[in-house]
């Protein structure tokens, strides 16, 4: 039992499979949770990353560049092995999703740092230099020249880091957080029957990831690409 | 415990590491160039298991990849010991990224190439081997170089089956120690390390491949 739901292994495979999944349709919802609101936290956190990036003083841009390279370049795993276990330390005791929240959001920060900057880059200087010309300010700038074209660039990669992150917040298993790995291994762990529910977690991340590509391609259809040049 | 205990410790563990790196991301590539090349040809089988095999790696999460093959495939009478469960796992799932690339570089080789190969009386092995991988390769390794460092990363998550990597041992050492900050702080910039190495010897291998490059218009 799990969730106050009864599984019955007793049956056909087919049976087993119908049992348990609410169960792990339970466990599916902590996932998309922990999916959605660590991509809110990396998209923001992504964005204060790339603006101390471009800051003109090294001793800021510098700082900032590493954060990036490090947070990319090692493993989600080990970096929420860490909050976990070190944030207590410091009096900070968080719950086990929140923690792991904190840990995707970490991670993805600096994958969008890096596609802001370089959905920022691509925006010609012919550009900015026709801004300066026409005496906007820079925020004026940023805001109704630079942000509407460097936005449609940038949606397929964020999509694309958006359907990763679903794959990576099973990692939050790992801390005790109960998704649908982590269930499904309880009940692999009781009924002795591994196979069932490990491939039923399969499938409901085949569809999910399905979907969300789907519904990413689609936001990226609807945004206006005409009366933007693009180069 | 010192930072330099920590880190002749966790050394035991760094092996481990960079064994299934290397090795599952030679399996990797290896895959990624059978299906990639498999995706784009004029067999439909062929096609069709190419890209099943790339969604479903693609589409579901590597963490579940790696237990249905440790705990659910010994149902259906195939144990693996941990290290080839891992290497398996790591392995299928980059070469499903990789395939994606090997694909995309060889439709990006000028169409006049294989038309002349063609013109030139080569059969389509020796068209694929002679004119379009060596166009094609050396376009792949910047994306290959960081599919290896994603691989790295990745293998972080074979410790939750028992392997004793360096995040086994240092999740060991935490239970042992309690020095918790200074051993992770030690592990993370171990792997830092790593992917910066990993990324260099890449860089060098992607030199080596476009050495010709030049020549070429």
């Amino acid at each position: 039992m799990l969730f106050g739901i009864h599984w019955d292994a007793s049956g056909t495979a087919i049976h087993f499979a119908l049992s348990i999944l609410p169960i792990l349709l339970i466990g599916l919802k902590v996932t998309v949770e922990a999916t959605i609101l660590g991509f809110i936290l990396a998209l923001l956190l992504g964005l204060i990353l790339a603006m101390l990036r471009s800051v003109r003083f090294k001793v800021v841009s510098w700082p900032a560049w590493f954060l990036i390279e490090f947070l990319r370049d090692t493993p989600l795993l080990v970096q929420l092995f860490f909050l976990f276990y070190v944030l207590p330390l410091y009096g900070i005791t968080l719950p086990a999703l929140l923690i792991g929240i904190l840990g995707l959001g970490g991670q993805y920060s600096a994958y969008c740092a890096e596609v802001y900057r370089g959905g920022i880059e691509a925006i010609g200087t012919g550009q900015w230099e026709a801004a300066r010309a026409l005496d906007l300010d820079r925020f004026t700038t940023y805001k109704d020249i630079i942000l509407p074209q460097a936005i449609p660039r940038i949606v397929p990669s964020l999509g694309t880091y958006l359907v990763s992150m679903i794959k990576d917040a099973p990692l939050l298993s790992a801390i005790s957080v109960l998704d649908m790995v982590a269930a499904s291994t309880i009940i692999g762990d009781q009924t002795y029957n591994y196979l069932v529910p490990l491939s039923m977690v399969g499938i409901l991340f085949l569809l999910t990831t399905l979907v969300v590509s789907f519904l990413v391609h689609k936001l990226d259809h609807k945004l206006p690409k005409t009366g933007i040049p693009m180069k | 415990m010192n930072a330099i205990d920590i880190f002749t410790n966790l050394l035991q563990g760094l092996q481990m590491t960079v064994e299934l790196t290397v090795l599952s991301s030679a399996i990797g590539a290896l895959l990624a160039f059978v299906f990639g090349v498999g995706k784009t040809s004029h067999i439909w089988p062929v096609r069709v298991i190419s890209i099943a095999y790339v969604e479903i790696f693609r589409g579901t999460s590597l963490i579940v990849q790696l237990f249905w093959l440790y705990y659910a495939l010994p149902l259906l009478g195939i144990s693996l010991n941990p290290f080839v469960a891992g290497t398996a796992a790591l392995a299928l799932n980059i070469g499903a990224y990789g395939s994606e690339v090997v694909r995309g570089a060889l439709l990006a080789v000028p169409k006049g190439q294989s038309e002349a190969s063609l013109a030139l009386g080569f059969n389509s092995m020796q068209r694929l081997i002679r004119i379009m991988l060596p166009q094609a390769v050396p376009e792949m390794m910047p994306t290959f170089t960081n599919l290896a460092i994603q691989n790295l990363k990745d293998s972080a998550i074979v410790s939750l089956i028992s392997l004793s990597d360096l995040t086994y041992y240092a999740n060991n050492l935490q239970n042992l120690t309690f020095q918790t900050v200074r051993i992770y702080t030690v592990t993370l910039f171990m792997y830092f390390v790593l992917a910066l190495a990993l990324s260099w010897a890449l860089g060098v291998l992607e030199r080596y491949l476009r050495r010709w490059k030049p020549l070429v218009r």
